[in-house]
């Protein structure tokens, strides 16, 4: 044994993948764009995930599981989002948020 | 171990319903596609029945993953009871607008799957499931119109914000797994009530108030209700207007009253600051709306922060006033949404300016925005009155100012309902022909005004099933 690991170092990590992915999808202006900072915001989650149930939890996978779901939902959500992100660009022929303005207050 | 299959019947049912809609669908010609409405809608009918009949089921499934109990039977009750309005009173709306898609019905069936596993959910991977499948369905939903733009819009800014949401909310759950050490809400709760409060679950706590608010539409989370209930059909809105928000609702009870029980200390002034915000932006934005999607939006958003007022002192009365202002309002804003859709499907308008004297084209449509807005508004005798009382009366003690700020921002909403009320009764139409609107709406818009009245006059049914449901709540 070496340096011990500690779950804060993937607690940290992960706090910082986290405020990347927001920051992202709050800041950019492109749909694709922020549909992949939010798959940053839950890799995030999965790392959290995984290593919480490695240091706190180890004989039970109860982390690990929810990360496999996580894994599988966040595909369905992509799958549908490129969707619809497709049928919106035949019928503006752009994918700029700042376009997609006809409705506001 | 043993797993009794029985205490899922209406979760399994609803599968079976949604797959066999989805089927049915795909094998039968598409000129005799219009036979699936119905079809749907006697499925959830014979479900609804059932789960009447199950109300008494009790039982814990897969350690504590499924709970079975009156809190969840009476959320699921409510999600079938409005997806059965929403289907009945919109078949010739989706006829017109959404054409012959069989799609429609199988993905309302799912979302309504996904709602009754939230309120049954009893650990974060439940409860994720259970909010994802309901949120895909209704992104699905509100893009429905995939020829129109508005609709593609509302589709693309809910799909985004539901997808920041959601991973907020996981956030949320990693965290509290890592400050207890598990992710059944049973077990957190026990945790949170022996141990400190750590940064950790605080800061996953104020990650679940921020993805939850999101998801009742409470301000600051609120901008996208507005864009999406205007752009969504008009049926998918009220369905996410009532459904989604009502087991969300379902949802922070379980997650806040039951599991962080023991940190209620740290998040009673966040929900009634939110509870705040939401009364004053929500009220206060509706008055200068033109279209009528819209302005019910804001009001949507008002209500939710009427309803967060029953969370705030996380007691079985608070519990109660949620569960039963929740129930009325699904009468409320389904009777004011079938209006709006079946005055859509004549004069092809949402704009308020377009329903000058309804009154006399649709007399049956009018009173029931009349008598739904009211309730809305909390007018005796009418239903929102009553849960409104409800709702106010657990935070008289300790959170008297929430009480008065109520009160006012009751009063401004009064202006902006009648401002709608005005020009249907006062004003002239510009086109005198009367609005047909077939019997089914008909029928639809009927039953909620006779709900709204009764449910005022004579709440104590409800409110003792809704008692019955609270208490079933904590005894765990």
């Amino acid at each position: 044994m070496g340096t011990a690991l500690n779950p804060s170092y993937f607690m940290v990590l992960s706090a910082a993948l986290f405020a990347i992915g927001l920051y992202g999808a709050l800041s950019r202006k492109n749909a694709i764009a922020v549909l992949i900072s939010i798959e940053i915001m839950l890799t995030a989650v999965n790392i959290n995930l995984v290593a919480i149930n490695k240091f706190l939890t180890p004989e039970a996978f109860i982390g690990q599981i929810f990360a496999i779901f996580v894994i599988t939902v966040a595909a369905a959500e992509v799958g549908l989002g490129l969707a619809i992100i497709i049928a919106i660009y035949r019928n503006r022929h752009t994918v700029d948020l700042d376009d997609f303005n006809w409705m506001k207050w | 171990m043993h797993f009794d299959f029985s205490l899922l019947t209406t979760e399994l049912s609803m599968f079976i319903l949604g797959l066999a809609t989805f089927v049915l669908g795909l094998v039968v010609p598409s000129r005799s596609r219009r036979g699936i409405g119905a079809f749907a809608l006697f499925g959830l009918l014979a479900v609804l029945g059932l789960t009447v009949l199950n109300w008494d089921q009790q039982g814990v499934l897969l350690n504590g993953m499924y709970l079975v109990d009156r809190y969840a039977m009476f959320f699921k009750i409510l999600c079938l009871s409005t997806a059965i309005l929403v289907i009945f009173g919109s078949l010739r709306y989706v006829n017109e607008h959404l054409g012959n898609h069989f799609e429609y019905y199988s993905t309302i069936v799912f979302a309504t799957l996904g709602m009754m596993v939230i309120a049954s959910a009893g650990d974060f991977i439940s409860l994720y499931l259970g909010i994802e499948l309901m949120t895909i369905s209704f992104i699905i939903l509100v893009a429905f119109r995939s020829q129109d733009g508005k609709s593609l819009e509302a589709g693309i800014k809910y799909l985004l914000q539901a997808g920041l949401s959601s991973a907020v909310i996981l956030y949320g759950f990693s965290l509290i797994y890592a400050a207890t050490g598990t992710i059944v809400i049973l077990e957190v709760a026990h945790a949170t009530l022996q141990g400190q409060a750590s940064p950790l679950l605080i800061a996953g706590m104020v990650m679940l108030v921020a993805g939850l608010g999101f998801k009742v539409s409470a301000v600051p989370f609120h901008m996208w209700s507005p864009d999406v209930y205007e752009g969504a059909p008009t049926p998918v809105t009220a369905f996410l207007a009532v459904g989604s928000k009502a087991v969300s609702f379902a949802a922070l009870l379980r997650l806040f009253v039951a599991g962080l029980a023991g940190v209620h200390q740290q998040w009673d002034i966040l929900v009634a600051v939110l509870a705040a915000l939401s009364m004053i932006i929500g009220n206060l934005v509706a008055i200068p709306q033109t279209n009528i999607k819209r302005l019910l939006a804001y009001s949507s958003i008002a209500q939710a922060g009427y309803l967060l007022v029953g969370l705030v002192t996380a007691s079985p009365a608070g519990i109660k006033a949620v569960m039963f202002y929740s129930f009325l309002y699904v009468f409320a804003t389904v009777g004011a949404f079938t209006v709006v859709a079946v005055v859509y499907n004549k004069i092809k308008s949402d704009e308020i300016a377009d329903y000058a004297g309804l009154v006399q084209r649709a007399p049956l449509a009018a009173a029931v925005m009349l008598i739904c807005l009211l309730s809305m508004a909390g007018i005796p005798p009418l239903a929102g009155f009553v849960g409104k009382f409800y709702l106010f009366s657990t935070v008289v003690s300790g959170y008297l100012w929430l009480v008065y700020l109520g009160l006012i921002m009751s009063m401004i909403s009064v202006y902006y309902y009648l401002r709608v009320v005005l020009v249907m009764f006062r004003d002239d139409p510009k086109d005198p022909a009367p609005i047909e609107m077939g019997s089914a709406a008909n029928i639809t818009l009927i039953i909620t005004m006779v709900a709204t009245i009764f449910l005022g006059i004579y709440p104590n049914p409800l409110s003792e099933v809704a008692n019955s449901a609270a208490i079933s709540f904590f005894l765990k």
